[in-house]
C-alpha cells in the first residue's frame, strides 16, 4: 500500500528526528510503531499522513495512489471542536469534502453508533468523558471509510480500564473492515495486544531497529491478554526494545 | 444564607445604607443643594427633567451603539484580514496601537474641527476608543486555533475559506465577545469624553453636555441626575454584552458554564 524508502527528517534546528527509514506497508496490515519518546515515531506518522514532508527519501503509494487521499488520523488528544456536537464533529471530514449536511449527519450518526456512542449525537465534547471523546475522534477518522488509519498514541492519556476497552473495540473495527492501521505507541503491552507487525524504533537519531511479528493464530487464543503466548511476545518485544536503547 | 440571595442582598443593603446616610447628612447639616443635593432631590430632578434628559440619553445611546457596532464590524474584518496575511498584520498593527495609546482627549479637538457634523465627530471619537480591544482580542482568537485541528483540516484538504469559517472564527468567538464586553463600556466613555471636549449645546446634545450645562448653572441635582443616567447606561451595556456572550457560548465554552 505504501512504501517508505530512505526517509529522513531534519528539523530547521538541525535535529535529526528520523533517519534512514525503510518500511513497506501492505494492505490490511496492523502495524505498531513502538519506541520511547523522542524516537521520531510521531514524526514518521505525520510524514506518512503528508502533514510534513520528509527531508530525504520518499513515501510512495505505488499500488494505490488514491490511498494517499484516503487517510484517517487520530491524535494523542481527542482534538474535537468544542463548539460542535459529537455528530457535527464526526461529520466534519465529509462536509469539508462537500457532502450535503443531511447525508453527512446520517453517516456520522451511523459511525457514532459503531463506536458505541449511539444516543450521544447531540452531546457537546465537554459533556463527554475522556474515553468517549476518543471514541468520537476515532469515529471522525473512520467516517470517510479511509484505506489507511493512522493513530498517534491515541489512548496514552486514558486510564487502563478505558484503554483496554478501546483497544478491544479498535481491534474489532479493524477485523470487520480490514483497513490498514499504523498505530504509534510507547506501550509494549498495547503493541502486542493490537498489532500483527511491531516495528521497534530507537532515538537519537530516530530509526527502525527491528521488526517483530505477532501471528494471527496466537491472537485467536481466548483471553489473549492473559495467555502464555501474549506473555512470551511481550517478553520478546521488551528485550528488543532494551537492546535498541542500549 | 443562600449564596444566590446573598449575592443580591449584600450589595443592596450597602447601597441603601449609603444613600440613607447621604440623605441624613445632607438634612442634618443643612448642606445647600447647590453644593451637595440629597439622593431624594436627585430622584425628583430626574423625574422632573426627564423630558430634556431622556432626549440627551437617546443621543448618547445612539452615538455609543453606532460606535460599538462600527468597532465590532471593522475590528472583526480587520482581524480577519490580519489572520490571512502576516504582511498586512505587520504593516497595520503598529498604527492600530498608536490609535489606541494616544489619549482620545488629545485627538478629539482635531476630529471635531475636521468633521463637519458634531454627531459624526463624537461617533468617530467613540469608535477610536472602542475599536482596539475588539481588534486585538479577535486577532489573538483567530490565531489560537488548535494546531492539531489545523492539521486535521489540512489532511482533509480544507480550503482557506473553510478553515476560516469552520475553525478560526469559532475559535475566536469567545475572544471577540470578551473584546465586545470591554468595548461596550469604552464606547460610552468615548462618547462622553468627546462631548465634553466638543462642548457644543443645542437640541442635539448628549448627556455629557447636560452635565456641563448643569454645572455652569449650579444645578447640581440635575448634574447628578445626568450622571445617574450615564452610569445606568454603562451598567446596562455591560449586562447586555455579558448576556449576549453567555447565550452564545453557554453550550460549549468553559467561561459560560455558570450563570453570569
Amino acid at each position: 500500500m505504501a512504501t517508505l524508502s530512505g526517509v529522513a527528517k531534519r528539523y530547521g534546528t538541525g535535529t535529526l528526528a528520523v533517519e534512514g527509514v525503510d518500511l513497506a506497508l501492505a494492505r490490511g496490515d496492523f502495524l505498531a510503531l513502538l519506541g520511547p519518546s523522542g524516537c521520531g515515531k510521531s514524526t514518521l506518522l505525520r510524514m506518512i499522513a503528508g502533514l510534513i514532508d520528509p527531508s530525504e527519501g520518499s513515501i510512495a503509494f505505488p499500488a494505490d495512489a488514491a490511498a494517499r487521499k484516503s487517510i484517517g488520523f487520530v491524535f494523542q488528544e481527542p482534538t474535537l471542536m468544542p463548539w460542535a456536537t459529537a455528530v457535527r464533529n464526526v461529520a466534519l471530514p465529509l462536509e469539508l469534502a462537500g457532502t450535503p449536511r443531511r447525508e453527512a449527519a446520517l453517516r456520522a450518526t451511523d459511525m457514532l453508533a459503531r463506536v458505541g456512542l449511539a444516543g450521544f449525537e447531540n452531546a457537546y465534547p465537554r459533556a463527554l468523558s475522556g474515553g468517549m471523546k476518543m471514541r468520537v475522534s476515532i469515529a471522525r477518522a473512520l467516517v470517510t471509510k479511509p484505506r489507511l488509519l493512522l493513530l498517534d498514541e491515541p489512548f496514552a492519556a486514558l486510564d487502563e480500564i478505558t484503554r483496554f476497552k478501546l483497544n478491544q473495540d479498535l481491534l474489532q473495527l479493524w477485523q470487520a473492515e480490514r483497513f490498514t492501521v499504523v498505530f504509534v505507541t510507547h506501550s509494549v503491552f498495547e503493541s502486542v495486544f493490537l498489532a500483527e507487525r511491531i516495528v521497534v524504533m530507537a532515538p537519537r537519531p530516530g530509526r527502525i531497529v527491528t521488526e517483530l511479528a505477532v501471528p494471527a493464530e496466537d491472537r485467536a487464543t481466548p483471553e489473549f491478554r492473559t495467555s502464555a503466548p501474549y506473555a512470551a511476545h511481550c517478553r520478546e518485544v521488551s528485550h528488543a526494545l532494551e537492546s535498541a536503547m542500549a | 444564607m443562600n449564596p444566590r440571595v446573598l449575592k443580591w442582598l449584600a450589595p443592596l443593603v450597602v447601597g441603601v445604607l449609603f444613600l440613607g446616610g447621604w440623605e441624613w447628612m445632607v438634612r442634618a447639616r443643612e448642606i445647600p443643594h447647590f453644593i451637595l443635593p440629597g439622593p431624594w432631590l436627585i430622584a425628583q430632578t430626574l423625574v422632573r427633567d426627564w423630558h430634556t434628559l431622556s432626549g440627551s440619553l437617546w443621543i448618547t445611546l445612539q452615538i455609543t451603539f453606532s460606535a460599538l457596532a462600527a468597532a465590532a464590524i471593522l475590528g472583526l474584518v480587520l482581524a480577519i484580514l490580519f489572520a490571512q496575511s502576516r504582511v498586512i498584520e505587520m504593516s497595520l498593527f503598529p498604527y492600530a496601537v498608536i490609535l489606541q495609546v494616544t489619549p482620545i482627549v488629545a485627538i478629539a479637538p482635531l476630529i471635531i474641527i475636521w468633521a463637519d457634523n458634531v454627531l459624526l465627530a463624537l461617533l468617530i471619537c467613540a469608535w477610536i476608543v472602542a475599536f482596539f480591544p475588539i481588534l486585538s482580542n479577535t486577532t489573538v482568537g483567530l490565531n489560537s486555533a488548535d494546531r492539531n485541528l489545523v492539521d486535521l483540516f489540512r489532511l482533509y484538504g480544507a480550503s482557506r475559506w473553510q478553515v476560516l469559517m469552520r475553525l478560526r472564527l469559532p475559535t475566536a468567538m469567545p475572544f471577540f465577545l470578551a473584546g465586545l464586553r470591554i468595548s461596550g463600556g469604552l464606547a460610552l466613555i468615548g462618547a462622553i469624553v468627546a462631548e465634553f471636549v466638543a462642548g457644543t449645546g443645542g437640541r442635539e446634545s448628549g448627556l455629557a453636555y447636560r452635565i456641563l450645562e448643569a454645572g455652569y448653572q449650579l444645578q447640581i441635582a440635575r448634574m447628578f441626575a445626568a450622571l445617574v443616567l450615564v452610569s445606568a447606561t454603562g451598567i446596562a451595556i455591560f449586562a447586555a454584552m455579558s448576556w449576549l456572550s453567555h447565550m452564545l457560548l453557554r453550550r460549549w465554552h468553559e467561561s459560560a458554564g455558570e450563570q453570569p
